[in-house]
């Protein structure tokens, strides 16, 4: 990187994430002038433009892309008519070790005398706790399952290639055309769809307006500016704002400063999961690239130093904090807008080009938080491009992810997408499949898969507060076979599924009443042409998920109960009952039975992966094709984020000897320490699971750097991945581990069981070393010798 | 002991569950030990049905076996791992305790046979790698048309094994070959056409 990237990457990274009240100002300020005089849709749009015309203008010393979504880098607002903090909210945020936000004594006193005044039992967080059922809220408490929309907006989307054809002047003629469009005499829902698109119109021009803030400010700096190569810089940077985002951009440059701006509309209107995305980046800045090259107009380090610059304005924007379960589920500053690099055109052919190699190159050089990046494979897709990739993965952050960009399509044609829009989608947040730019595929909450084992064994009882949360499906130590226990946890699941459904189709009902999104359903097709709202239903594909937790923790608890109770008949339930209550405390001896002989999911065992099977088919089955209130259709996703902690933290003892409080496994891993047979068998049994029926599954591996060192290590991690796709599996990612690593495992070894470290001409667990050798190997892992 | 009995067709239906990775990376079996040609019959049993299903064979030996048996399974290996620890066959007595003539005789017919062989020479400072041990290798791989040798420089690993055994490491004072030599004897021997790699 260069010099003004190094210096904007300094800024970024050393700035202190921080709350700034600017934006509840200014949304709580136009709420007390419009809210009650016009229509929500259009109180939504005022609101929006408010802020935009309001908020103060950031362009920084040496930037090339322009705009901050707070005050400043790091600066993050807050959300009142999502979610309105307490006071002691505020103390927790700036107070805590982990994901903390500073809070100045101003901040605080703003929050106290003007927003908690106005937004206390009106935001849609109140709403929605006021409209759940206190089986719901049991649920909730339980930690059965998780919800997304207690303090964030449903969002979760991704931009597609629109607004490079088209700028908002553009949009305003279809709203326009929509608009002239509406049968008043014969349409039920003519009112809505006019008040909808008015909220967009009135959208366009706040976005333009925002831009041209900007050109303004650049102007203004320009005329102070002393050096002469900066103040043209402004006067460029001035020129861009005032053509993007009315008009569609011309060039590279301009290309990135328009998504910049739609990106930052779309996290200033509302607190959406998953901020926004660019999607296909390298398919989207390729006819940029390509013809800008032709003319002599961009060269290759123009285009990294501008594709860095567009880095960095990610990383600025952490995700707004969270409290409570909400932080539990999702502890981390990411705000998790992850570009896609690779996969196919439109018509079916390799998409890989020149931008897919540089964006690597960004990756590398840049090593930042955000934004997060994965490369789609796809067999059309050439193997020089996955060993790029398997060098930056090597260098250990853990990016790019890779997914099977050919069962990504494959997922979106089962739920009925067209094959282009297929093509076209890819994968976005962590896992989630979606047809980008034109789909809303909103995730609903984390679901405990474990603890429905729990209540199942407590005939409907959470042994945690003694509460009846579930239904009464026998006494356990009644079953006489282990598909008896099985009926009675997929007749709990049912139940549980269904609370949560019903609870979702509430919340979906209220956002679509109180809370739209008219800025960001303009840029996701079809909003405009039905008139209808993102959070309505207007989008063209519409998918709601449940995202299922710690599959391998429950598969590992079904076979040791089947192989132990039922088939070896090495104990009684009534006997495991009572472990399980003690929290194996006087019963060492069977959970080292339960750990150490007992088949386990990740080892390529039919008997564990069985198991696995029997719970992904339920969960399945209980969800995947529900319909949802404003059209959407119901699935499911195997991703915890970091709720596996939160979810394992709710769930006491377990019959796969797991110790009460401790984390689940996470994403469709095998639980730590139970995978013995290396990572091609973990794969063997991850593929069991059909993932073509989900929205998403997460695959985590653990590699020291020896074993993917060379030429021979990118090789074989191309290999792994390809035999894994080959397979169907849908995403892997790579952790590699470093010396800090090593070392944190010899002074913790119980968190590092399955650590595997390549000793000499073999690997070996890393536990399994004496201290002489384990130091030999971590000062062999820093110097990077034989 | 450690360990259990197994049949062929037990070991097979665990080797085809990464048949998958074969096939995408060209990898294989390596048949290893100890000495896997103590075992002929069955490893014989088990090249055979790999070579039947496809499956790319490696056999990792020191070669000291009479040609009758090695040439029996020879046609069922894809590659061997080929084992020299000093050409000099009263050295080799001294250090292994075995000459090293049929060894060697083994080598020429395999080589001789268009068999692929990789040389692997662990390397004990002051036992086995003295230069004109290494050029002797060097000159016989030339004579025999091999190219490729790895050097699987001594570690100490094997103290950690041999405590928990409760037994007695006797050679205690032998150090890990430096860097510097290390690297030096791959330049030399790169210098001869080879293909060198420390490791594996």
């Amino acid at each position: 990187m260069n010099e003004r990237v190094a210096k904007l990457r300094e800024q970024s990274v050393t700035a202190i994430p921080h709350i700034s009240m600017e934006r509840a100002q200014l949304v709580t300020e136009a709420y007390q002038r419009y809210a009650g005089k016009v229509s929500i849709p259009v109180l939504r749009a005022l609101t929006f433009k408010h802020v935009m015309e309001n908020k103060k203008i950031c362009i920084h010393e040496g930037e090339l892309i322009v705009g901050e979504r707070g005050p400043g880098p790091q600066a993050t607002p807050t959300y009142p008519e999502l979610c309105c903090h307490t006071m002691e909210d505020l103390q927790i945020m700036n107070d805590r070790e982990k994901i903390s936000f500073k809070v100045k004594e101003e901040a605080k006193k703003i929050h106290k005398e003007k927003i908690i005044p106005f937004w206390k039992g009106k935001s849609m967080r109140d709403l929605i706790f006021e409209q759940m059922t206190a089986q719901w809220k049991d649920c909730y408490e339980a930690g059965i399952f998780t919800e997304f929309m207690e303090q964030r907006a449903p969002g979760h989307t991704v931009a597609d290639d629109k607004i490079y054809k088209k700028g908002f002047l553009d949009f305003k003629r279809d709203i326009e055309k929509s608009l002239e469009a509406i049968d008043y005499a014969n349409d039920r829902e003519a009112y809505k769809k006019q008040e909808e698109l008015k909220a967009m119109l009135i959208c366009c021009d706040a976005i333009i307006r925002f831009a041209e803030r900007h050109g303004e400010k650049a102007l203004e700096l320009a005329k102070e500016e002393k050096n002469p190569e900066r103040k043209k810089e402004l006067e460029e940077i001035a020129q861009i704002c005032r053509y993007v985002p009315a008009n569609p951009p011309r060039n590279f440059r301009e290309a990135l400063q328009m998504y910049w701006f739609v990106h930052l509309g779309v996290i200033i209107e509302l607190n959406t999961w998953d901020s926004f995305c660019p999607g296909r980046l390298d398919q989207h800045l390729y006819p940029f690239y390509e013809k800008e090259m032709a003319e002599g107009t961009l060269n290759r380090e123009k285009a990294k130093e501008l594709l860095e610059c567009f880095w960095i304005k990610f990383n600025n924007q952490p995700a707004p904090p969270k409290v409570g379960i909400t932080l539990e589920e999702s502890g981390t500053y990411t705000d998790f807008c992850n570009i896609n690099i690779g996969g196919v055109k439109p018509d079916g052919s390799d998409g890989v080009n020149e931008v897919s190699y540089l964006l690597l190159e960004v990756i590398r050089e840049m090593r930042i938080l955000q934004p997060s990046t994965n490369i789609q494979v796809s067999k059309k897709n050439p193997d020089q491009f996955v060993i790029k990739a398997a060098e930056v993965i090597r260098e250990g952050m853990g990016f790019p992810s890779v997914f099977n960009a050919d069962a990504v399509i494959q997922e979106l044609l089962r739920q009925g997408k067209s094959l282009v829009d297929a093509r076209c989608g890819g994968t976005s947040g962590c896992v989630e499949v979606g047809a980008f730019g034109k789909e809303a595929y909103i995730l609903t909450g984390y679901f405990n898969l474990v603890k429905i084992l729990e209540i199942t064994l407590h005939n409907g009882i959470d042994p945690r507060t003694g509460k009846k949360i579930g239904i009464e499906t026998g006494e356990p130590t009644e079953f006489k076979s282990f598909d008896e226990l099985m009926d009675a946890y997929r007749k709990q699941l049912h139940h549980f599924v269904e609370i949560k459904i019903k609870g979702n189709q509430m919340i979906e009902s209220l956002y679509a009443e109180y809370m739209p999104a008219p800025f960001m359903s303009i840029v996701i097709d079809d909003c405009i042409t039905h008139g209808k709202d993102y959070n309505a239903g207007g989008a063209r594909y519409n998918s709601r998920y449940i995202q299922g937790v710690g599959i391998g923790s429950i598969a590992d608890c079904l076979s040791s109960i089947r192989y132990h109770v039922f088939d070896k008949k090495n104990l009684t339930m009534e006997k495991l009952l009572k472990i399980l209550k003690a929290d194996f405390k006087g019963y060492e001896k069977e959970r080292q039975l339960f750990l150490n002989k007992t088949p386990k999911y990740g080892n390529d065992d039919d008997y564990a992966d069985e198991m696995m099977l029997q719970v992904f088919h339920a969960f399945h089955h209980a969800v995947d094709g529900k319909p949802s209130v404003t059209g959407g259709t119901y699935r499911i996703e195997m991703l915890p984020t970091t709720c596996h902690v939160y979810f394992g933290s709710v769930t006491g003892a377990m019959p796969d000897g797991r110790k009460a409080g401790a984390p689940l496994s996470e994403g469709i891993s095998p639980v730590q320490g139970a995978d013995r047979h290396g990572p091609t068998a973990v794969i063997k049994s991850a593929s069991k699971m059909d993932h073509l029926r989900t929205g998403g599954t997460l695959l985590n591996q653990k590699f020291p750097p020896h074993v993917v060192d060379g030429e021979e290590g990118l090789a074989k991690m191309k290999d792994l991945i390809r035999a894994y796709f080959k397979l169907d599996g849908h995403h892997i990612q790579f952790n590699i581990i470093d010396g800090n690593t090593l070392r944190d495992a010899q002074k913790n070894p119980e968190k590092y069981k399955t650590l595997i470290v390549r000793v000499a001409g073999y690997s070996d667990y890393f536990n399994n070393l004496n201290k002489g050798l384990q130091d030999e190997i971590i000062a062999r892992t820093e110097h990077k010798s034989f | 002991m450690i360990g259990r009995m197994v049949t062929a067709g037990e070991v097979m239906e665990e080797i085809e569950k990464d048949r998958v990775f074969y096939e995408e990376s060209g990898g294989g079996v390596t048949f290893s030990g100890g000495e896997p040609l103590m075992q002929p019959g069955f490893l014989h049993a088990l090249l055979s049905k790999c070579k039947e299903r496809k499956i790319h064979t490696a056999l990792d030996t020191s070669g000291y076996v009479s040609w009758e048996t090695l040439s029996r399974i020879s046609a069922n290996v894809d590659l061997f791992l080929y084992d020299i620890k000093h050409t000099d066959d009263r050295r080799h007595m001294e250090l292994t305790g075995v000459s090293n003539r049929q060894i060697f005789h083994n080598l020429k017919n395999l080589a001789g046979a268009g068999k692929k062989i990789w040389i692997r020479v662990p390397v004990m400072p002051g036992l086995n790698d003295d230069q004109e041990n290494m050029l002797k290798i060097a000159d016989l791989m030339h004579a025999l048309n091999l190219k490729d040798i790895f050097l699987l420089p001594y570690h100490r690993i094997a103290t950690d094994k041999y405590g928990r055994l409760g037994r007695v490491y006797l050679l205690s004072d032998l150090q890990t070959p430096s860097d510097e030599y290390m690297h030096g004897t791959v330049e030399r021997l790169s210098a001869y056409g080879l293909n060198v790699k420390i490791g594996g």
